[in-house]
């Protein structure tokens, strides 16, 4: 981190966000009045901290990829830093322009043509009007409209639509670029250009954020990394080091995986031993039959079989075993019946 | 201060977007377009007229279409405009949610677009004018206090209703009631003497909206109001406005957790 004292382009210190599991309840004037009266306050007990005291500072010419499993925060830390969210606690400074790719297309409305949408969202991403009129003939070429430029958005497929919000949110040249899994954008072709394109504009002294779970893609794209676990950040720093971090992480977490995978297979096979020994001892003590101790333990009928070389089993283990016992102290009686 | 004015004119394209995107899509798709905002009231008019002007006995009565036109286009302005922006930042989540933007270009957008197509709507106060055989004044002057005191009014109304909105859902069903309580208060149809007669006529002096209306009568008819009734709704409608912002900026940070 030192070796860069450049100018900061986006801090953030001591990060954190909270939020409130319970908020659902309190959506009518109803439950407000409910609650009023009761003692205990539920909204405590739900109280879920996404972020936990995150501080960092980027330089420009960053490019950061954030990893982490499931649940760890990254899409939360991507909306604080682009102030979507407001930290609970802790402040998030950019200084520059800065284009969030985030879920792209979703913002577009429906019964508008591609033509206005592409004015409403450029002035959405705050871009001037003559920024767009000047942009325009790149946006529509690129995501690939042609004849579809003065059709209502409704009627177009999903493909065209994530393509024109690909389009329009990387038309200009930010100081911070955020994005969130948006290479997996439309088809193989496109993806290519899109994955061109995005390169095209690390060239500069561009800063950006990266979330993917793809490990190859973060190496790829980005020279720094950081990683997020249960929203504390666990490693800051360059890629190839942090990478190293997590491949261990993950190596850790499947060894558990691995572990816990084992026991339950054994603990299966521990069940059904022990069916085996009650299904051998109904037969010996109560002289059943087989298909009687069948109906009795609800045995199905594809398992029957296998059920049924398990009590042959059990029976010569205890053949044998009350040989040896006889051997060993026979005169002591031991009840060969119950015991094993 | 100065980077919430800063933030204003930095977004002063998307708010233009915003207002224009609300009159295109309003009449898309409709054979008379705009037209519609200036047939809209002159036929509801018209059926007011007849129907009130029965029950009134106010059929011979030339003003009385004066009358009705101005407190039912002034009123449904207030109405459409509140009620459209108490719900556009949730019509609007899926833009918070993404990107961030000063919320408060939602409502405001709905009320300016709203705003245009009423003074559009004023037009239609010509012709009714021709057959009332009512020629204008010089006090046609008040005219323009009510219209700038109705958009201050249902600016931060509007503001109030947007937060509340988001909180609690049963805000824009409320507020569906209060209005129609607000139009029965403001003497849009019916002639005020017959409040007066009653003692009643202090929830009319009380009624900011019912201030606004009567002015805009008495610039169009021709005739004075009282001082009162040009203050009292400026008094009102600065106040809503203030009391909008303040809950609105204090509040906004919390909507993404509530959409």
């Amino acid at each position: 981190m030192a070796k860069n004292k450049k100018r900061v382009t986006l801090e953030a210190s001591h990060v954190s966000m909270k939020f409130n599991l319970n908020q659902e309840k309190h959506d009518s004037i109803k439950e407000v009045f409910i609650n009023l009266f009761r003692h205990t306050d539920k909204r405590k007990e739900g109280e879920f901290w996404a972020l936990k005291d995150i501080s960092f500072k980027l330089h420009p010419g960053d490019r950061v990829g954030i990893l982490g499993l499931n649940g760890a925060g990254k899409s939360t830390l991507l909306k604080a830093l682009a102030g979507v969210y407001k930290p609970t606690e802790g402040v998030v400074t950019r200084k520059g322009k800065i284009a969030p790719l985030l879920e792209l297309g979703a913002g577009f409305d429906k019964e508008y043509t591609a033509r206005e949408n592409i004015y409403l969202y450029g002035a959405v991403l705050g871009y001037k009007k003559e920024f767009i009129d000047q942009k325009f003939d790149d946006i529509v070429e690129f995501a690939e409209l042609g004849q579809f430029v003065d059709v209502p958005v409704k009627n177009y497929s999903s493909g065209m639509r994530s393509r024109l919000g690909f389009s329009i949110c990387t038309a200009v040249d930010p100081d911070i670029l955020i994005l969130d899994e948006v290479l997996s954008v439309g088809d193989a072709k496109f993806r290519k250009k899109s994955e061109a394109r995005i390169k095209e504009m690390f060239e500069g002294d561009v800063t950006v954020l990266f979330v993917s779970h793809s490990l190859e893609q973060v190496k790829r794209i980005c020279n720094k990394a950081m990683i997020l676990d249960h929203g504390e950040l666990k490693a800051f720093g360059d890629i190839e080091d942090v990478a190293a971090i997590y491949q261990e992480l993950i190596a850790g977490d499947e060894e558990v995986l691995k572990k816990k995978a084992k026991n339950m297979r054994k603990t299966r096979k521990v069940r059904r031993k022990v069916r085996h020994r009650d299904a051998y001892l109904l037969m010996k003590n109560h002289n059943l039959s087989l298909d009687e101790i069948f109906d009795v333990m609800e045995v199905p009928e594809a398992q029957r079989e296998k059920f049924e070389e398990g009590i042959k089993r059990v029976e010569e283990n205890q053949k044998k075993k009350a040989q040896m016992s006889v051997k060993v102290d026979g005169e002591n009686g031991i009840d060969n019946n119950t015991g094993i | 201060m100065n980077q919430n004015l800063k933030d204003f004119w930095r977004y002063r394209f998307l708010l233009k977007e915003l207002v224009l995107k609300g009159i295109r899509l309003k009449y898309r798709k409709s054979y008379l377009g705009v037209i519609w905002s200036l047939i809209e009231p002159l036929m509801t008019t018209a059926v007011l007229v007849v129907v009130f002007g029965t029950l009134f006995n106010r059929s011979s009565d030339p003003q009385f279409p004066v009358y009705i036109m101005c407190g039912r286009l002034l009123f449904s302005f207030f109405s459409n405009g509140t009620k459209g922006a108490c719900k556009e930042v949730r019509r609007n989540s899926s833009m918070i949610k993404k990107v961030y933007l000063p919320k408060y270009l939602y409502p405001l957008s709905n009320i300016i677009f709203n705003y245009i197509i009423f003074l559009i709507s004023l037009i239609v106060l010509i012709p009714v004018m021709i057959y009332a055989g009512q020629a204008p004044t010089l006090l046609i002057w008040q005219v323009l206090p009510a219209l700038i005191e109705l958009f201050i009014l249902v600016v931060g109304v509007g503001l109030i209703l947007s937060v509340l909105d988001v909180f609690f859902r049963d805000a824009e069903y409320l507020w569906n009631v209060i209005t129609m309580i607000i139009m029965y208060m403001s003497a849009i149809f019916y002639p005020v003497d017959r409040l007066e007669k009653s003692g009643f006529d202090w929830i009319l002096m009380y009624n900011p909206l019912y201030c606004i209306i009567h002015q805009m009568r008495g610039g169009m008819l021709g005739y004075y109001v009282t001082a009162w009734e040009y203050i009292y709704p400026l008094v009102v409608a600065v106040i809503m406005l203030v009391f909008g912002v303040v809950l609105f900026k204090k509040k906004q940070d919390d909507f993404i957790l509530y959409l």
